[in-house]
């Protein structure tokens, strides 16, 4: 007769606690919604793009750097707001590099409500780097 | 050539490259920059550029299907992305400075390094190993679903791991890549992360590395939306279809394959690179 039974492998095995795996699966569908949108974005700029200047010849050979209308946040919500196709994939692209950022965001109040201090420390480290590099390296708002 | 005609082509690259990169877990990132500059004769800031934006919607797109899996380590990936943001913001800075040359020959030197790491036969994974204080302190000992029920690791090495992922952040930044291969580095070698763990791990701390040089990018004008727009688009439905597919037979030739046109990308960009054509 056996005493000894083998430990009943766990239905649904935790990497951590059950928390930080909820959380996980929240951020991953969020991550996913949101390229998934920004996709979207940058294909509808794509059409309008394609439509007006798909004829015109194409040149990356020499760098000129992009006009300021692309390099600024306001410049870009300006230029897609007035249904520009270039705007409009720019706001796309501006919008597919916040989603890892709100992903580090929403870390804050996930490791905020699990009550983790430290943790709360670090990703708000992670947040400000990102913000200063969107916000404060030049691209202004 | 008509911006339509270099948009399709373009896409369709990218696209393959996206599939390849995803179904030989090699990333489809760091053959983008050299195809672009080489076979299109793109400028090598712009598909810098073009590159980065496409490595965050590849690492985005796919962290859903990674969570469902849960192997990756939250507090891992979040303590390494101190080192990895800090890396790839100075990266970035440091790519509007240095002569494109330079970067020519440090891209090539990364992708021949890159193939030479995929021939190598990983290191098995070390079990038992007794816990490190630094890491039990900053809490990232874990366990994750393995074949015979739940395995609990001990991670190693944080120091040397930190310092290796700022290099890692710092590639990024410099070359618009992903540098999955030095994360492999910090976190299988140094840190003795079980491989599971550490790949998942990594492909969630690689979209938040990229978005941290793309607003430096995005603000010196290297993200060009003529040129970003196919890249993205092509390279993040390769990725996702290459998620899908998985066909694990194929992988090991497939991975030969890939392993030698990055190695042959390679050897033309340090080419490009010594002799000034780039």
């Amino acid at each position: 007769m056996p005493t000894a039974e083998a430990p009943a492998p766990q239905p649904h095995p935790q990497p951590q606690s059950w928390d930080d795996h909820r959380i996980e699966v929240i951020l991953g569908n969020l991550l996913r919604s949101g390229v998934l949108f920004s996709a979207a974005v940058v294909l509808s700029g794509a059409s309008v793009y394609l439509f007006h200047h798909g004829h015109e010849p194409a040149d990356y050979r020499i760098f000129r750097g992009e006009p300021s209308e692309f390099r600024t946040i306001a410049g870009v919500i300006h230029s897609a707001v007035h249904g520009r196709g270039r705007g409009l994939i720019q706001l796309g692209l501006l919008l597919l590099i916040a989603t890892p950022i709100a992903r580090v965001a929403f870390s804050v109040v996930g490791f905020g409500i699990e009550g983790d201090r430290m943790y709360v420390v670090f990703t708000l480290i992670v947040l400000a780097i990102l913000l200063y590099s969107l916000i404060g390296s030049g691209v202004g708002v | 050539m008509t911006i339509l005609e270099f948009t399709a082509v373009v896409a369709i690259v990218s696209f393959v490259a996206g599939l390849l990169g995803s179904l030989t877990g090699l990333g489809g990132g760091v053959v983008l920059v050299p195809l672009l500059t080489l076979l299109f004769h793109v400028d090598i800031r712009y598909a810098i550029g073009a590159s980065l934006v496409s490595v965050i919607a590849t690492s985005s797109g796919a962290a859903a299907a990674y969570v469902k899996e849960g192997f990756s380590n939250i507090r891992i990936g979040m303590f390494l992305e101190i080192a990895t943001t800090f890396g790839a913001l100075l990266g970035a800075f440091l790519a509007t400075r240095i002569p494109t040359s330079a970067l020519a020959i440090i891209f090539g030197a990364v992708l021949i390094y890159s193939a030479y790491l995929s021939r190598k036969p990983r290191p098995l994974d070390q079990r038992n190993l007794p816990p490190d204080p630094l890491a039990t302190r900053l809490r990232m000992n874990g366990s994750f679903p393995d074949l015979e029920g739940p395995r609990s690791y001990n991670v190693q090495h944080v120091p040397t791991g930190f310092s290796l992922m700022f290099g890692a952040g710092a590639l990024s930044g410099l070359l618009g890549i992903g540098s999955g291969a030095v994360k492999v580095l910090a976190m299988d070698q140094a840190m003795r992360i079980p491989f599971k763990v550490s790949t998942t791990t990594s492909n969630f701390m690689i979209g938040v590395t990229a978005a941290a040089s793309a607003g430096v990018y995005l603000s010196r004008g290297y993200v060009d939306p003529g040129l970003a727009m196919p890249v993205m688009l092509g390279v993040l439905a390769g990725s996702l279809l290459g998620t899908r597919i998985l066909v694990r037979a194929e992988t090991k030739s497939l991975r030969l394959v890939f392993s030698v046109v990055i190695l042959v990308l390679g050897l033309q960009m340090l080419y490009k690179g010594f002799w000034g054509k780039i």
